[in-house]
């Protein structure tokens, strides 16, 4: 490193360039290299600047997202076209980017671009490594985005598509974004540090343990319900189970192509693995088309959700290399195909959507596919895509170990995130594109759809929705066009995404004879991301909960302890096992009742993690910035405070698990056989148990988020009394070292950080990079 | 010879083939070898068996988090 005398400053051909050798920031760059960042006054006054393009530029935008707006909220027509959903977010996206973000950084997290990041300070050529940005983004992107966008949005739909598009575009750009961007950044700070680690130094004993047991507890729901939209996607459907199933035996094949045969070629093994991905899709139809394939893969749900707990253990202790490496590459591949595919395919056809704006149900809270209200239970309903939690485990993870420079964290954190929600914007828009009437054919549970196509057509058509009208013979026809038995409750949202996708698809390649391969290629991907969650996530939690173990036993600590490792990784199965066999089995209908649920979770952890950021932001900025924390905060704690408090203690059943156990305790007491949608004396103590558990448990998650918050605001005062009383708040980031690096932020570099850029590559390579000899 | 178009069509897709590979981590290898090599170590390498070896072994023990 660099031992020049502080203050030196380094001879230079452009010495405007070099003026951000004088901040007082503590580091001393090395004076014989260019420097590692784009002066600030250049930087600002660039950004400050508004040339007639520029602003032309901007009016643009706005304008077009206005008009589209317009077209969406407020033009009330037969049919709105989907590429005003294109229009409205992307240009409501782009201005949230340019301008709030900017705000973001400009005012609360400051980045310095001289100050190296750890993939450069603890660099090691594995874990700790820079990453050209553009790829960082795709990397980051494939690690937060996965089957969560693709479902909420679906069954938030029965509301019409206005309210969930105010929430998933607004929302993201308030709230989602934010805390992904924040995370990642303090992290990076921080060294990578998890937002377990962080939650602990920054909120106290209390608060980092309250976060600690709230964030495994929520990943066992996130997980089980994730778990539950595959069974249900994959019950009684021969063809999808024959299809998801291979992906097993051809990920193992590519796990021991990878170790043995060819090591290193992830390209090559990926493209080899979707080719098979597809020749398992084409013959899952086949396969399904013979009376023996048909028995063979003909399973019920409760076997399917027993086969996926037995999978899920065996595959979480499972070497990585054998199983879940290949399929995190192989799903990775299908995450990028398949969204630059959907994004096409919308804007080439250009579906008319017929769904009103506010349906029904949206003044109502007992829809048929998720019960209460708009407020809060449309924003719980929607959490992916919008405000997603479970991100900061991730923006507090890899991420931040590969970035490059500090000022990339916003493209990578707050882009990013922005790049989820449009994903989550065309799952809406596929879902919406299909008939009303088939959409609650699917969604609503058995026990209101009867479970055949006659019954679920009569209780649609005595919905008395406007421009309602189905017959028993367009949901068998749809059936039959999408290769299934039957699309009757096939509740959870994968199905419903996958029919819009397939009708969507369809008109782009290959006409209705192809329908039931994009049909079976919609559900594979689901499946994909979510068995790749699911086995991350039980992972993931062994290790949380073996690492708190062993703060009573020490010898659970050790990762490669056996019978430690595979005793936590059956405790975690059996936690989300419960839960999923829970919701199989539940009469009420298990997507219907807990989707919220998973919901709630999410968004308590994005209270959690928001709260940590509150507490941190607290200690660097001054009072009047941080309500861009505390918006956000407070939304989320308003809106899964109320819910949960809508679940506990609510007196109407559809809503509140106590008031339904009691109604379902009751009849029991009273000898009745049969109450509402439960049949039988055995299906009646069915309710009254899991409304028991989800009760407890949306107190339990309530209870130790508000711990949390608590917490958290303690700190934020402190260090804002602290700050005025002139006294230092405990920092906890690591120190700050000069980088010896640099690189552009954003997508497209500005023309300081061209010439900048230009005189690195005009620098010896070789005196470029610090020799630092150790290791 | 190729015409000019062709050869652009060509040079798309190899960006867009190594762009993918990139987010897949396929060039973790050459990357683990810059490293090495600008860090002035005089061991020799991993070879790349070893190296991917040892990337998956060490995930056993460090899972990445993957989001619903």
């Amino acid at each position: 490193m660099g031992t020049m005398p502080e203050g030196t400053q380094r001879e230079s051909t452009n010495s405007s360039m070099h003026a951000t050798a004088q901040l007082e920031d503590g580091i001393v760059p090395d004076p014989s290299l260019p420097p590692t960042s784009v002066d600030e006054s250049v930087r600002d006054s660039a950004e400050r600047t508004w040339t007639p393009a520029k602003i032309a530029l901007w009016a643009a935008i706005a304008l077009l997202g206005g008009v589209a707006w317009f077209m969406l909220a407020i033009i009330r027509g037969e049919t709105v076209n989907a590429i005003w959903f294109v229009f409205a977010s992307v240009c409501t996206y782009l201005i949230g980017y340019r301008f709030y973000s900017k705000v973001i950084e400009r005012y609360l997290l400051k980045p310095n671009d001289r100050r190296a990041t750890p993939a450069e300070y603890k660099a090691d050529g594995k874990d700790y490594v820079r990453t050209d940005r553009n790829v960082l983004f795709g990397h980051h992107f494939a690690a937060i985005a996965g089957a969560g966008p693709l479902v909420g949005p679906v069954i938030a739909a029965q509301m019409g598509y206005l309210p969930g598009t105010i929430w998933i575009i607004i929302g993201v750009v308030l709230a989602g974004a934010v805390q992904d961007y924040l995370v990642l950044f303090f992290s990076m700070r921080r060294g990578g540090r998890s937002l377990g680690q962080m939650a602990r130094e920054e909120l106290g004993v209390i608060g980092g343990t309250a976060a600690l047991v709230a964030t495994l507890l929520i990943m066992v729901i996130i997980v089980a319900i994730l778990a539950l939209v595959v069974v249900n996607a994959l019950g009684e459907s021969p063809w999808g189970v024959f299809s998801v199933g291979m992906t097993i035996p051809i990920a193992l094949f590519m796990g021991v192509y990878l170790r043995f045969i060819r090591p290193g070629k992830v390209m090559e093994v990926s493209l080899i693995g979707f080719v098979l991905l597809m020749a398992a899709i084409i013959g899952g139809g086949a396969v399904a088309g013979t009376e023996w394939g048909a028995a063979f893969f003909h399973l019920d749900k409760v076997t399917i959700a027993w086969g996926l707990i037995i999978y899920g253990f065996i595959a979480a202790i499972l070497p990585v290399w054998l199983l879940l490496a290949p399929r995190d590459y192989l799903s990775t591949f299908m995450k990028i195909g398949v969204i630059v595919m959907l994004a096409l395919a919308i804007i080439v056809v250009r579906p008319e959507i017929t769904v009103p704006a506010f349906s029904e149900y949206a003044g109502r809270d007992n829809g048929p596919v998720f019960s209460g209200a708009v407020f809060p239970f449309l924003f719980v309903t929607i959490a992916c895509g919008a405000l997603s939690g479970f991100h900061a485990l991730i923006a507090s993870g890899t991420t931040p170990k590969l970035i490059e420079k500090e000022r990339q964290t916003r493209l990578i954190g707050y882009g990013g995130m922005l790049m989820e929600s449009f994903v989550a914007i065309m799952a809406l828009v596929a879902a919406i594109s299909i008939d009303r009437g088939i959409y609650f054919a699917m969604n609503a549970p058995v026990a209101l759809t009867g479970g055949t196509v006659e019954t679920a057509a009569a209780w649609v058509n005595g919905l008395g929705l406007s421009g309602v009208n189905i017959t028993a013979g367009d949901l068998a026809q749809t059936a039959k066009d999408v290769g299934e038995q039957s699309i009757v409750s096939r509740s959870g949202g994968a199905p419903t995404l996958a029919v819009g996708l397939a009708h969507i698809m369809q008109q782009f390649i290959g006409g209705t004879a192809m329908m039931a391969f994009w049909y079976h290629f919609a559900i594979m991907f689901e499946a994909l991301f979510i068995l790749t969650a699911v086995d991350a996530g039980t992972r993931v939690a062994r290790f949380m909960l073996q690492d708190s173990i062993g703060n009573f036993v020490p010898k659970f600590k050790e990762h490669s302890w056996r019978p430690g490792a595979w005793l936590c990784t059956a405790i975690m199965v059996a936690a989300w096992g419960a839960v999923l066999l829970m919701g199989v089995t539940d009469p009420l209908g298990g997507i219907n009742t807990l989707f919220p649920l998973f919901g709630i979770a999410n968004q308590l952890l994005a209270a959690i993690a928001l709260s940590v950021c509150l507490a941190i932001a607290a200690k660097r900025t001054a009072l009047k910035y941080l309500w861009i924390v505390a918006a956000p905060l407070a939304f989320a704690a308003v809106v899964t405070i109320t819910a949960s408090f809508y679940k506990i203690f609510s007196p109407v059943p559809a809503v509140g698990y106590f008031a339904n156990n009691a109604a379902f305790a009751k009849a029991l007491a009273d000898g009745k056989t049969s109450f509402g949608t439960a049949k039988t004396q055995a299906a009646m103590e069915a309710v009254v148990r899991n409304t028991m558990i989800q009760g407890w448990l949306s107190i339990i998650f309530v209870v130790l988020s508000i711990i949390v918050i608590v917490t958290a605001v303690m700190a934020t005062i402190k260090a804002l009394r602290n700050t005025a009383a002139g006294l230092p708040n405990a920092e906890n980031e690591d120190p700050a070292r000069a980088s010896r690096v640099f690189a552009p932020a954003g997508f497209v570099p500005t023309a300081a950080e061209r010439d900048l850029v230009t005189e690195w590559n005009q620098h010896p390579a070789g005196e470029r990079l610090e020799k630092s000899g150790h290791h | 010879m190729r015409s000019p178009d062709v050869n652009a069509v060509l040079a798309g897709f190899r960006g867009v083939a190594g762009y993918l590979g990139a987010v897949l981590g396929a060039d973790a290898y050459r990357k683990y070898l810059e490293h090495h090599e600008a860090s002035g170590h005089t061991s020799p390498p991993l070879t790349e068996r070893e190296f991917w070896r040892d990337r998956t072994d060490r995930q056993d023990t460090s899972p990445q988090g993957r989001c619903c």
